[in-house]
């Protein structure tokens, strides 16, 4: 008699087991469904602005401002000098206020100023970039009196601020607090042991939420036409319009000519490439670990 | 730098409470927010002497030990009165500055923490290198004589560059020993630093304990007996945030004045 019921809880056992099995490589299934159809479009846009963006890479292309609407030929170096100028002042202006911001609402926010900070750096998160390129061109366009790289920059800077700010936070908070009292019983101050121990341990996070703004400023377009107005020429002074990258894609997609329908994928190529190799440079310079980094 | 820190809490010798106890409290009270979990604690500590602190989990060992050196202030919401002598200068008086009460009273903690992105000879001379320290030659001799205090020296001497959390848990421990170590520091603060560990590795951080006495004012709290039996002179029974019993380590296991202590001590509760 113990016998049979012995073996009836086995294959009862035996039964579940299968079907937790079968559970677990379905839900495996299904996130690797779910994956595919999230990468197809990745994929085929990729495909889409290398297929069409190639042929126009040349020589010409990388080093020549644009020649006259409708003729063909020129090439975009004023737009890339542009978007190059945009990160670089975006970033030194925004890059240093998000980090520090990110590190007072980890290190020191647990108040209610703190709180505020936190809630504001939210909603400005998900604010419309339009809305903050108007921002920019009521402030600081109206009152330098011309359009400038410069009201780009800070519009751009609005943008890059609440993403490096909320990333930073969220990485110093995975810092184990045993890190930062092994560095306070050591006789090491707090704010030394915040540059030092805390960010330099949280620094891949960091690091991700600066490339992530980069790529993120770097594709804006509405908030630009506000602030550098977008131009024929290279960069010319901070009280001058400016082109980038997007501005003139934007710009030749409108134009009724094939050329510049190519020129404008290139530009795009050329877009993506950047924000690729930005990211992958931001890797190699972040990756030397175990050095000891005097503040 | 470090000579410096001794000349800004030495005070003439008339306000020196007594010159025998490196560390002595006064109605020592702290709490976590609302909860005390400290009650008027008395307690003198003598120079080069172990002083083990047991009891059962909970009763308040971790926290008198971060009062000592003014960790205890870091949790938010926690609050500390009373007071605390280091060499018979309050380091709770208002022109002590804790950073300086924390190069002078080390800490080691119950989980090895050795800075996860930091090579061992770093990791080794962080307290030094972050105060400015930079003499490289210097710095060099402190690391080398740490890892050899710490008996560490001859199992990672050719591997100074490898990161310090690839260690194993007791050399991890004995790391953070050494670093503790590196900062020069009077008294020496540790919460249960062999509880991680395998016996054999408990055992060789035991005699690393003793052998620092000669240099070291040294406070460890434990939950293993025999260890306190072991490597300590003086003994600290406390129970539910009270000291119940404090004398000599001799004393307390053989023949106790509380019948609370020896219970504990007889594993009745706990
Ligand atoms: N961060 C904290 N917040 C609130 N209460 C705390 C905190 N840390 C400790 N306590 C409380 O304070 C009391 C003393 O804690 P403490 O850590 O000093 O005990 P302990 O004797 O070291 O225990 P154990 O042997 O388990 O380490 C405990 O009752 C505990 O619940
Ligand atoms: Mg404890």
């Amino acid at each position: 008699m113990a016998y049979i019921k012995d073996k009836g809880g086995c294959s009862r056992i035996m039964q579940t087991y299968l079907v937790r099995k079968f559970k677990d490589k379905f839900a495996y299934a299904v996130c690797l469904a779910c994956v595919i159809v999230a990468v197809i479009p990745l994929g085929s846009i990729l495909f889409e602005v290398t297929k069409n963006g190639l042929p126009a890479l040349n020589m010409e292309f990388f080093i020549e401002g644009p020649r006259a609407i409708g003729e063909p030929g020129g090439g975009i170096a004023n737009s890339i000098q542009g978007t190059l100028i945009l990160i670089g002042l975006t970033s030194l202006i925004g890059v240093p206020i998000g980090i520090l911001s990110g590190i007072y609402l980890a290190e020191f926010g647990n108040n209610k100023f703190g709180k505020i900070v936190r809630l504001t750096n939210n909603i400005l998160a998900q604010f419309p970039s339009i809305v903050i390129g108007i921002f920019a061109y009521l402030t600081i366009v109206l009152l330098i009196g011309s359009f400038s790289p410069l009201a780009g920059a800070i519009a751009l800077a609005i943008i890059m601020i609440p993403i490096i700010t909320r990333t930073t936070e969220e990485s110093l908070k995975l810092v184990p607090n045993t890190l930062r009292e092994a560095s306070m019983a050591l006789g090491i101050r707090r704010w030394r042991t915040i540059m030092s121990i805390v960010l330099v341990s949280a620094k891949n996070g960091v690091v991700t939420g600066i490339m992530l703004s980069i790529s993120r400023i770097a594709g804006e377009t509405a908030p630009l036409i506000m602030t550098i107005l977008g131009s024929q020429w290279f960069f010319s002074g901070l009280t001058e319009p400016m082109d980038a990258l997007t501005l003139r894609i934007w710009r030749l997609a409108l134009l009724p000519y094939d050329y510049a329908h190519t020129t404008g994928w290139g530009a795009a190529l050329v877009l993506i490439i950047i924000v690729l190799s930005l990211n992958i440079l931001a890797r190699i310079l972040t990756r030397s670990k175990f050095v000891l980094r005097g503040v | 730098m470090i000579g410096m820190n001794k000349e800004l809490l030495s005070v003439s010798s008339k306000e020196r409470v007594n010159q025998t106890y490196k560390i002595e409290t006064e109605n020592l009270n702290a709490w976590f927010g609302t909860k005390q979990a400290l009650k008027d604690i008395n307690i003198k500590i003598r120079a080069n002497s172990i002083t083990a602190i047991i009891g059962p989990s909970g009763c308040g060992k971790s926290t008198l030990i971060r009062c000592l050196n003014r960790m205890h202030e870091l949790v938010p919401s926690a609050k500390v009165s009373g007071k605390v002598f280091l060499d018979g200068v309050d380091i709770y008086s208002k022109n002590v500055d804790p950073v300086i009460v924390r190069r002078r009273v080390g800490m080691v903690f119950q989980k090895p923490n050795p800075f996860p992105t930091m090579s061992i000879y770093d990791n080794v001379a962080a307290g030094l290198k972050l105060n400015g320290i930079r003499d490289r030659k210097r710095l060099d001799e402190i690391v080398r004589k740490s890892l050899e205090q710490a008996w560490l020296w001859d199992e990672v001497k050719d591997d100074l560059d490898k990161p310090g959390a690839s260690l194993s848990g007791g050399q991890q421990q004995r790391l953070c020993i050494a670093r503790a170590l590196a900062v020069e520091p009077e008294v020496l603060l540790l919460d249960e630093p062999t509880s991680a560990l395998d016996p054999i590795a408990a055992s060789k951080i035991e005699q690393l304990i003793v052998s620092l006495k000669r240099d070291y004012t040294i406070v460890i709290v434990t939950h293993n007996m025999q260890q306190a039996a072991r490597v300590s002179d003086y003994t600290a029974f406390l129970y539910l945030g009270r000291l119940i019993e404090y004398d000599v380590t001799a004393k307390i296991f053989s023949n106790p004045r509380e019948e609370l202590t020896e219970n504990y001590i007889a594993g009745r509760f706990g």
